[in-house]
């Protein structure tokens, strides 16, 4: 049976850690992480064979990863895989495109500051805000009541919400519409639902992943037990984790074991936040004003159920059924160039990384990106570009290589 | 680094990181090294065999007098807003330049003079409590203004005010910001990023100010202290202001060729900024810092150098943070206690995620 690692540390706190004060988090403890660093060798060993790959599927996983470093003491056998975890990255063209035609038909859009660089099939956001007919009409927010605020100050002017993110972030819209929107209100919802793509990603044929680690934050709102059926369906083995080092090191050392072992289920190691069945009142707003479609998830596939739509009883607030939305008008703008050659599609599935991409931190950076994983702070190419370009240190790995290539690149330039 | 597309300059170039680095080297030092001829005059003949040129873009240049070296410093100052938690532009404008002094060796001020931009419409009392900020400042690092100029602009075409302040001092030995060899250990002076976080805090309206002050004070007393305690094995000194001491430690490790590898939990922190960082996605390591300084020395005099910043109230949390390696030569590698990453430096002008 897997042993939870961390419950060492939920009934007892680490001494040392509770000595030192406040600015000694009991999750950030050094010691404790070598032990789960040494635990999870042993367990990746016992694997027996090499690579032993499992797929995280969040941005924030990924950020922590990079953030602390861990990649440079994953066991060398083990490969963490990033799914497709970033909301922003996987909204799709056409979805971004229904936002620059309303913002260019004079509606003022209000989306989170990761959305406005998002490319369209021909324009971003903020590249239509450059233009005069939609100067002073793209407003970034920070949460879903400033928009409801931002609409009472605009009003009578329409305001539409371009909402991204997967539940976690759909429940606070949802909330917000039950409760009532201001009549020059209404939402386009880039709203993604999880537990379906992963069902995608396994399927994928040339899927290498033998275990997940799912989402703690996404799991408070849906409960752990959510994944039972995917697990009993594909045989593999889901841990819940939260975003500590101590929280993925852990996640991670009861992942390998349940692969060790081929005994798939699901197992919650971040019970500090996390029940099986999670936020019942949030869940019930959430399906109350969101109905699952399908649709395209950017780069990665059709994904059944991927996509949370407003439900015919909010059509009043849905900006796709109340605005003529005309999307042609943007087919004759050529894509740049550059996107064509963008892999972040590949990179989303698990299938690749950002240093098998030829524009990663050359043409491809955040103050001018090509693809959406370089745009949002939860996108793979963004995180390891933030955190040096290069997310494994370790002595003669891959990343040494296009280290220096991009040492030389930097030199060469400053020289011209 | 200029990409075509910087045919305008961006808040990036100012930022202290490589954007700023390439502007100078591209349109002030003619687009070479500056090893050669070029038009602004950063060849280095007047600094002389030995001395600090401009093309070395250290924190000042160093020039042969007599048996000497004179150093030359000079610092534009603009803050927003005026008056923060800590300080204020005229003890930043008189520290800053104190501390460039400094950081080549130079830490007998011998003047500074002080050049005021003024907006129409500023008011007087400001301008008098900044004033006397700037005495105060002066009388702490034993410095006193000897020359200046004051110029008024129309409303809406400077803001508030511009102070640049620029400073000469001798020294016996000068000691630049290249000397790393391998082995070689790094220390700062006390807590990262105060000054930056401060000031982002009350610009934003956070509602976050909390403890954040800023750090900003004149060093060179606390440097005098390392400098008699380490003799020649001081080996290169920073002020660790735009860019936080990411960019500093990353200009010492491209300059002197070698890796650094940082201890993140050795790095002294305020809870305050920890968690102000923490809140606003902004690491404290990229922030400015405004009174400390980045220090390397050779290995065996590190106790010693760490045993007399501590003997100085601005020095009472130095502290060993770091080593210089032979692995990834110009790169900063920063060991998380968890695991190990590179550092990035701050590419433009930091934002605060939430606003």
């Amino acid at each position: 049976m897997a042993t939870d690692p961390m419950k060492a540390d939920a009934v007892k706190a680490n001494p040392a850690s509770s000595a030192a004060g406040a600015d000694r988090l009991q999750f950030r403890d050094p010691q404790r992480g070598r032990e789960l660093v040494d635990l999870l060798g042993r367990r990746t060993a016992e694997v027996g064979r090499s690579p032993v790959s499992v797929m995280h599927v969040c941005g924030s996983h990924e950020q922590a990863i990079a953030r602390f470093g861990l990649r440079a003491s994953f066991p060398r056998d083990l490969h963490v895989i990033m799914g497709p975890g970033c909301p922003v990255c996987v909204t799709d063209t056409p979805e971004v495109d229904e936002a620059v035609v309303l913002a260019r038909q004079g509606v003022h859009v209000a989306t989170y500051g990761d959305m406005l660089r998002v490319p369209g099939t021909s324009l971003s956001l903020a590249d239509a805000q450059a233009e005069d007919g939609a100067a002073g009409r793209v407003h970034v927010v920070y949460s879903v009541s400033q928009v409801v605020e931002l609409a009472r100050e605009l009003a009578p002017e329409p305001v539409v919400f371009f909402a991204s993110g997967f539940e976690t972030t759909a429940v606070a819209t949802a909330a917000v519409i039950l409760a009532g929107l201001p009549a020059n209100l209404s939402i386009l919802s880039a709203h993604k639902y999880i537990p379906p793509v992963m069902e995608i990603v396994a399927e994928m044929p040339h899927t290498r992943v033998e275990g997940f680690l799912a989402a703690g934050h996404a799991a408070t709102i849906t409960g752990w037990k959510i994944f039972e059926p995917f697990v009993e369906r594909h045989r593999l083995p889901v841990v819940v984790a939260g975003f500590e080092p101590l929280d993925i090191l852990a996640g991670l050392a009861t992942l390998v074991e349940l692969v060790r072992d081929g005994t798939p289920r699901v197992v919650n190691t971040f019970p500090r936040c996390v029940t099986a069945e999670g936020n019942l009142r949030a869940q019930e707003q959430l399906w109350q004003v969101f109905k699952p479609a399908g649709g395209r998830w950017r780069g990665i596939a059709h994904v059944p159920n991927g996509n949370l739509r407003l439900r015919d009883e909010h059509a009043g607030v849905d900006a796709r059924r109340r605005f003529d939305i005309d999307l042609a008008e943007l087919w004759a703008g050529a894509p740049s160039a550059l996107a064509a050659e963008c892999v972040c599609g590949d990179i989303m599935a698990g299938l690749t990384d950002p240093h098998a991409c030829r524009l990663f931190g050359r043409e491809c950076v955040p103050s001018n990106p090509v693809g959406a994983c370089m745009v949002s702070t939860e996108g793979t190419c963004r995180i390891w570009h933030q955190y040096g370009g290069v997310p494994d240190l370790r002595p003669g790995h891959d990343g040494e290589a296009a280290a220096e290539t991009e040492g030389a690149g930097t030199e060469g330039a400053a020289a011209c | 680094m200029l990409s075509p597309r910087d045919s305008v300059i961006g808040l990036k170039h100012g930022a202290g990181g490589p954007a700023m680095r390439s502007l100078i080297r591209q349109v002030f030092l003619g687009g070479g090294d500056g090893g050669g001829n070029n038009g602004a005059g950063g060849n280095g003949a007047r600094a002389g065999e030995g001395g600090v040129p401009l093309a070395h873009l250290d924190d000042g240049a160093a020039l042969r007098v007599g048996d000497r070296w004179l150093v030359v410093t000079t610092d534009s100052h603009v803050v927003h807003p005026v008056f923060f938690p800590g300080g204020d532009i005229g003890r930043l404008a008189v520290a800053g330049t104190v501390n460039d002094l400094a950081m080549m060796g130079a830490t007998d001020v011998l003047a500074l003079t002080c050049g005021v931009i003024l907006e129409e419409g500023f008011p007087v009392a400001e301008l008098e409590r900044i004033q006397a900020s700037m005495e105060a400042t002066c009388a702490e690092a034993g410095a006193e203004i000897v020359a200046g100029d004051t110029k008024v602009m129309g409303r809406g075409e400077v803001d508030g005010i511009v102070l640049n302040t620029t400073g000469v001092a001798f020294t016996d030995r000068v000691v630049g910001d290249r000397g790393l060899t391998v082995g070689d250990r790094l220390l700062v002076t006390g807590t990262v990023g105060d000054h930056g976080l401060a000031v982002m805090a009350v610009r934003n309206d956070l509602g976050l100010e909390g403890d954040l002050r800023s750090d900003v004070a004149p060093l060179n007393r606390l440097i005098r202290a390392a400098m008699d305690a380490a003799g020649d094995d001081l080996v290169a000194m920073k002020d660790p202001t735009r860019g936080g001491l990411s960019s500093a430690l990353h200009e010492m490790a491209e300059k002197a060729g070698v890796g650094i590898v940082l201890e993140e939990a050795a790095v002294p922190l305020r809870n305050e900024v920890r968690a102000a960082g923490e809140l606003l996605g902004i690491d404290p390591l990229h922030v400015a810092n405004e009174g400390k300084a980045l220090l390397a020395v050779r290995p065996g005099a590190a106790d010693a150098v760490l045993a007399a910043l501590r003997a100085h109230p601005l020095g009472a949390e130095a502290a060993i943070v770091g080593t210089a390696v032979a692995e990834r030569a110009g790169s900063v590698i920063l060991d998380t206690g968890f695991g190990r990453r590179l550092l990035a430096e701050p590419e433009g002008e930091l934002l605060p995620r939430i606003c």
